[in-house]
């Protein structure tokens, strides 16, 4: 067994591990704080596939931002304990059996498609490449979405804001 | 390399930057701390362990070891314990991309990463997590408060200190710390130069970011008792300082590399002119942390968005509109 394929089921075990205590927990905190472990584990994973652009942003975005961002308003509520919410709903089994069938899919969806390497061989240097690819081809995708992120940014305020 | 002796060599270097940080960070950071406080307050300091209260520190250290590890009784244990390993975990992994000097063999540094500053924006962004852990766990209002003005404080000064980066990512063309300071081989290619806006923008959000006076509300003593370590005692209280002096040597660290050209300097060894760049950056936090009072909340957000990170945006249109000129 190579180091590659080693670290990369304690890499799945960590994330999956972690995903599990975050849909379980019964207190609302812990399930947070789990996701920190969970993003940490897909990190890892992107390492392994030579994307470390990927790799930082995921860090500090995921695990820096937004776990702090769900913290926060999770803080903001419930006078700050949030362990009043309830975690869970009569829904629970119907929900379990939806995300099994949906795994059951997607695990025999990516075993029966042959997958094909795409062309050429990755740049040595990948942010660049993706600095490149956003101003470049993607200029569409990449403009568009910082104006949805715009719209959200002024709507929230907006929301937030009280008339005066 | 086989993938076991890789595994050997990371785990032997967690444990030097462990130590180092600890012992050259933590406790002489401390002493330095309190002896220039004492100067500033005209006042003598340690004065009395070891030679001029050199030992000072050591004495505290052990003391804090033998100290009894309360945990208060509502306190959510599982979160109260693991807090106190986020905060110094993320500040040692910002020393992983941070180039000490140079030898015959190459650039003194753990790992020269492609993505050094992007790097060092994600783990030292990973501190809030542990803050804000701590202040939750604690089952207290006054870490809870510390924990909340933290998450509001750090996120904050995250996006100017972000851009600060950009700005000087853009200059070098390089996210890697080594070519970020090879690229400053002549004092006037020094980017406290060539940025003195993008450097001071830097100095502010990380005097912020290490929650340092007069950013210093997430601890305010006067209010808050210790903020988010308030139930912390022995160990892992010494843990938390550990964590946050850690993490005050790495921003000094990081802006040496980034504006002061690294290990580069005139005929004293590279390692030398390392150190002495970083201790004069580390006095200059001592030095505001003892001469401005605190600022308000109110005060800090509001200087944050409405100051630092309009004029952050507009230094970076600015290089980005040069290095066009320039380069084309």
């Amino acid at each position: 067994m190579t180091g590659e394929v080693l670290a990369f089921y304690v890499l799945g075990a960590i994330t999956l591990a972690a995903g599990a205590v975050v849909v379980t927990s019964h207190n609302i905190v812990h399930s947070a704080v789990a996701l920190v472990p969970a993003f940490l584990g897909v990190t890892g994973l992107y390492v392994l596939l030579n994307a470390e652009f990927v790799a930082g942003v995921q860090v500090l975005i995921y695990a820096g931002a937004i776990t702090v961002l769900i913290l926060f308003v999770i803080m903001l509520t419930e006078g700050g304990t949030g362990l009043r919410l309830p975690q869970r709903n009569e829904q629970g089994p119907i929900g379990a059996a939806v995300a099994v069938v949906i795994a059951g899919l997607l695990t025999a969806g990516v075993t029966h498609t042959a997958w094909v390497a795409g062309p050429g061989a990755l740049p040595a240097y990948t942010p660049a490449a993706i600095g490149q690819s956003f101003l470049g081809p993607n200029l569409l995708a990449f403009e568009v979405s910082s104006i949805v992120l715009l719209v959200s940014l002024v709507g929230a305020i907006i929301i937030a804001r009280k008339e005066e | 390399m086989p993938w076991y002796l890789e595994l050997l060599r990371a785990i032997g270097g967690t444990i030097l930057i462990f130590s180092g940080v600890a012992v050259i960070a933590a406790m002489f950071g401390v002493l330095l701390e309190r002896k220039i406080s004492a100067w500033i307050q005209s006042r003598l300091g340690p004065k009395h362990v070891g030679p001029q209260g050199l030992l000072q520190t050591v004495a505290d250290t052990l003391k804090l070891l033998q100290k009894e590890n309360i945990v208060p009784r509502n306190a959510d244990g599982l979160i109260f314990a693991s807090a106190v390993l986020v905060v110094p975990l993320a500040a040692l992994l910002d020393y992983v991309v941070i180039p000490f000097g140079t030898t015959r063999w190459g650039p003194l540094i753990f790992r020269d990463l492609n993505i050094g500053i992007l790097f060092f924006a994600a783990t030292s962004s990973v501190v809030v997590v542990g803050i804000l852990m701590a202040g939750w766990g604690s089952n207290n209002k006054y870490a809870l408060l510390g924990g909340l003005r933290s998450a509001a404080q750090m996120v904050s000064y995250e996006i100017p200190m972000g851009l600060a980066l950009v700005t000087v990512a853009m200059l070098a063309g390089s996210l890697s710390t080594v070519t970020i300071v090879r690229a400053q081989a002549h004092w006037w290619q020094l980017y406290i130069v060539q940025q003195p806006l993008a450097f001071i923008i830097f100095l502010i959000a990380a005097t912020a970011e290490v929650n340092r006076v007069p950013f210093d509300l997430v601890e305010a003593e006067s209010e808050l008792v210790a903020g988010y370590f308030s139930e912390y005692t022995g160990m892992r209280f010494a843990l938390f300082q550990l964590g946050e002096y850690g993490e005050m040597f790495a921003m000094a660290a990081m802006a040496v590399t980034l504006f002061l050209g690294g290990w580069q300097g005139p005929l004293l060894p590279p390692v030398l002119w390392f150190v002495i760049k970083l201790y004069a950056l580390v006095f200059v936090f001592m030095w505001v942390r003892w001469t401005y009072p605190r600022f308000r909340i109110d005060q800090l957000l509001n200087f944050s968005w409405k100051v630092l990170i309009p004029v952050g945006l507009l230094n970076l249109v600015a290089t980005a509109f040069v290095i066009l000129l320039v380069h084309r």
